[in-house]
């Protein structure tokens, strides 16, 4: 038997033995220990955050771009509890996590101590798995456990609270391999008999379409690879949630764009008239669906998932096949290739015809300004003078969320990191710095609002102290503008708090935080500010100040159809939305 | 104090949400369904699955849960809940992903099975009344398992619409209150579920 180490250096070396390299937290009383040894170490980089919140983002930043496992460390009561947004945002985006706090002595658990929360119970719903180690002998197993459960099957957050006395005790330390999980077995192959009735629809398909979403980029690599080589193999179209994309080349003629709320119009119109809808890694959100009741009404339903819980929640489908995307992808091809089918060319070319006509309409078009910069103006600029296989683009949430997601384009997975299903302001500067870490070669951008950036604004000065060289370009309407474009449709133009009152000067800001300030007020000005950013050395603060009302189209409004979308030339039309709808977000 | 049969009727969580209105659309009748979950029996595994039932907005008609297996430390949780086929998908495909969960069997529908429910009644009250409450409670075939002068305490057992209407017909008879455990339930035949 070997010697027993402390609860802290069973930490460290369960860190170790699951390939972590960087962690993101915050110290403090009841995680000291752990604080200790990492200091007596050079394995692992620490990385100091200013706030629990954003180690949270950084974690999912880092896993997203390098599809590792995110690694937070923080300390009891406020330290739990601060994580617990970053924690429910990848709990809802599907991102592997593994969270350890500290919590406070066993003996003293119950008794209101000072800074102790109930960590287990608080994060309960909004972590994959969760658990509250009481003996330092169940230590090593439970770290494994986490690192599993966290990376394997549908990727999600792991919290393991440590005592502050389980931290210091000595105990016993297990390897990884021997520990092996009773319940938790994730299937990842498919069911044969299902991917051989979707390939009989695949391939009997008159108006097919390709949905895919997040699933894909989790899945790996690998996944990608194979998705495309389906979809150039059938010819069929295809489009992407707002999670999914770079799993696809957006530069491809096959590429629709993004679906939902504000995809495009070709991307919506032929999910709603499709005959065959082929769901590999989606889970039919609303922001994609809209109205239920009118989603593709006359198509068969395909949906690959690794969650069973996924399959028929939101939508019922006729073909669901539970498993991992590159495993179901990798016997999907086989058993196409091998029945040697051939896609009906005439139908295929006439529905072809049909989505070029929708193309046409060029839903993304609007009106250029040369006084003042357009928002959608200063995406596309960023994206020509930035773009390449080691730009990295974060966003935080809201109109320029959107903007990023229709005027940026990507090519490669893991290269966007947005916070899609819990819709996170404050999730890109923290998210851009867990991406450097990972990527530190790349170019990081934080496409974000000046509301939002401020959110997490005081990620700044990690970046500056761990020398990250993030770039947060800030489309500055000095309005909350996806809420300001919500109450002007909705709520009679009553902008009920949404304007960015008593804003900082961002250029002086970043100065301030040792970084660098550039602004940008006029188009002419535009390209030479970027390139100026892709040059500095460090993090830059990029206040590009944009047209102030701009609104976000194409839009699906709330409880409307697919078919039943506004568009730009929309713009000061008034909008009906049932009461229904209204009540939707 | 008397106990109309109200309030006995079972605990049902209240959060009715948005989690159950996107099903409207589809026109499913709604059925009673008798779930049999295996649990690693670990802290917190019970918050777990009630926290889900609440959170999503499912109702709980009842829940037990004790250990089953000492050695493999597994406990069995039956829960009686109603949706439609569509939630009660749902909610079986939620409690295989929880991570301590072994296996989720739903006994209406994937097999036969034999449920049962333990429920101990007080009734109190002198004369006619008492003589009634006690004959009655022959017909049922429920035990006195503890009596006064003025009082009876029967002991239960069968499903739970034989208990609701022991317990309906002591209510005029002097009921004071009732404690049920909830559905126990088994798959029927010689193998295990």
């Amino acid at each position: 038997m070997e010697k027993q180490i402390n609860g802290a250096q069973i930490v460290l070396q369960a860190l170790r033995d699951n390939g972590v390299q960087h962690i993101f937290g915050y110290p403090g009383g009841a995680v000291l220990p752990i604080y200790d040894e990492l200091f007596q170490q050079e394995d692992i980089e620490h990385i100091l955050v200013r706030h629990e919140q954003g180690a949270t983002h950084a974690a999912e930043g880092y896993a997203r771009s390098s599809g590792k496992c995110g690694v937070v460390l923080v300390t009891s009561g406020p330290g739990a509890t601060n994580a617990v947004t970053g924690l429910t945002d990848a709990l809802m985006d599907s991102i592997p996590m593994v969270c350890i706090t500290g919590q406070v002595p066993t003996h003293l658990i119950g008794a209101d101590a000072f800074q102790e929360a109930d960590t287990v119970g608080i994060t309960r719903a909004c972590t994959k798995h969760n658990y509250l180690v009481k003996d330092v002998n169940d230590l090593a197993r439970v770290m494994h456990e986490a690192f599993y459960v966290a990376t394997t099957g549908r990727p999600g957050p792991v919290v393991v609270d440590i005592p502050k006395d389980v931290q210091f005790a000595m105990g016993d330390y297990l390897k990884p391999a021997a520990v092996k999980h009773k319940s938790y077995q994730p299937k990842v192959k498919g069911d044969m008999e299902a991917i051989n009735a979707a390939v009989d629809l695949i391939a009997n398909a008159k108006k097919p379409v390709f949905y895919t979403g997040g699933g894909v980029i989790n899945s790996g690599p690998q996944a990608s690879q194979l998705l495309r080589e389906f979809v150039k193999l059938t010819g069929y179209p295809i489009t992407s949630t707002l999670m999914g994309l770079g799993s696809y080349p957006s530069a491809d003629k096959q590429w629709l764009g993004m679906l939902g709320m504000h995809g495009t119009y070709e991307a919506n119109l032929a999910m709603h008239d499709c005959d065959v809808m082929i769901n590999i890694g989606a889970r039919f959100d609303d922001r994609i669906t809209g109205a239920l009741d009118k989603f593709s009404p006359d198509s068969k339903k395909i949906h690959i998932d690794i969650d069973p819980s996924s399959i028929n929640k939101n939508v019922v489908v006729d073909v669901p096949i539970v498993g991992d995307v590159a495993h179901v992808l990798e016997d999907m091809l086989r058993v196409y290739k091998s029945r040697a089918v051939t896609p009906d060319k005439k139908a295929l070319s006439s529905w072809w015809q049909e989505i070029d006509a929708w193309r046409d309409r060029n839903c993304l078009a609007y009106r250029k300004d040369d006084k003042a910069i357009k928002p959608q103006y200063a995406v596309e600029r960023l994206y020509e003078l930035t773009k390449g296989p080691d730009t990295f683009i974060t966003t935080e949430v809201g109109q320029h969320q959107m903007w990023a997601a229709q005027y940026y384009r990507f090519e490669d997975p893991n290269r966007w990191m947005t916070s899609g299903g819990l819709g996170t302001m404050g999730y890109g500067i923290p998210a851009a710095v867990g991406v450097q870490v990972a990527n530190p070669k790349g170019l990081v951008i934080d496409i974000a609002g000046e509301a939002s950036a401020m959110m997490t604004m005081q990620e700044l000065s990690t970046a500056v102290q761990h020398r990250l060289p993030i770039k947060i370009f800030i489309l500055n309407n000095e309005y909350m503008g996806m809420v300001r474009q919500w109450q002007e449709l909705l709520h009679g133009g009553r902008y009920s708090n949404s304007y960015s009152e008593a804003l900082p000067d961002f250029v002086k800001l970043a100065e301030a935080y040792g970084a660098t300030g550039i602004r940008a007020e006029k188009p002419s000005e535009l390209d030479d500010a970027i390139k100026r950013m892709v040059e500095t050395d460090g993090p830059v603060i990029f206040d590009c100040i944009v047209t102030k009302e701009e609104n976000c189209f194409p839009m699906i409004p709330s409880g409307a159809a697919h078919n039943d979308m506004l568009l730009a030339d929309d713009q000061g039309l008034e909008v009906e939305v049932s009461d229904e709808g209204k009540a939707l977000v | 104090m008397g106990l109309s049969p109200l309030a006995v009727l079972r605990y049902r969580v209240p959060v009715r949400g948005a989690g159950l209105d996107r099903f409207s659309m589809s026109e499913q009748a709604t059925a009673t369904h008798t779930i049999s979950v295996l649990v690693d029996n670990e802290a917190g595994v019970l918050a777990r699955v009630i926290g889900l039932f609440s959170g999503r907005g499912y109702n709980i008609d009842s829940l037990t849960v004790a250990e089953v297996d000492q050695a493999a430390q597994m406990s069995r949780i039956t829960v009686v809940t109603s949706g439609t086929p569509q939630v009660i998908e749902q909610i079986k495909a939620q409690l295989g992903r929880l991570v301590p969960v072994h296996r989720v069997v739903d006994l209406t529908v994937e097999c036969e099975s034999v449920e049962r429910e333990l429920a101990l009644v007080k009734v109190s009250g002198k004369g006619e009344a008492r003589v009634e409450a006690l004959r009655l409670s022959e017909a049922f075939r429920a035990r006195v398992v503890d009596a006064t002068p003025e009082s009876f305490v029967f002991e239960i057992t069968g499903n739970g619409e034989k208990i609701d209407a022991f317990i309906e017909l002591m209510t005029p008879l002097g009921l004071q209150e009732a404690s049920r455990t909830g559905a126990a339930a088994l798959a029927r035949g010689p193998e295990p579920m």
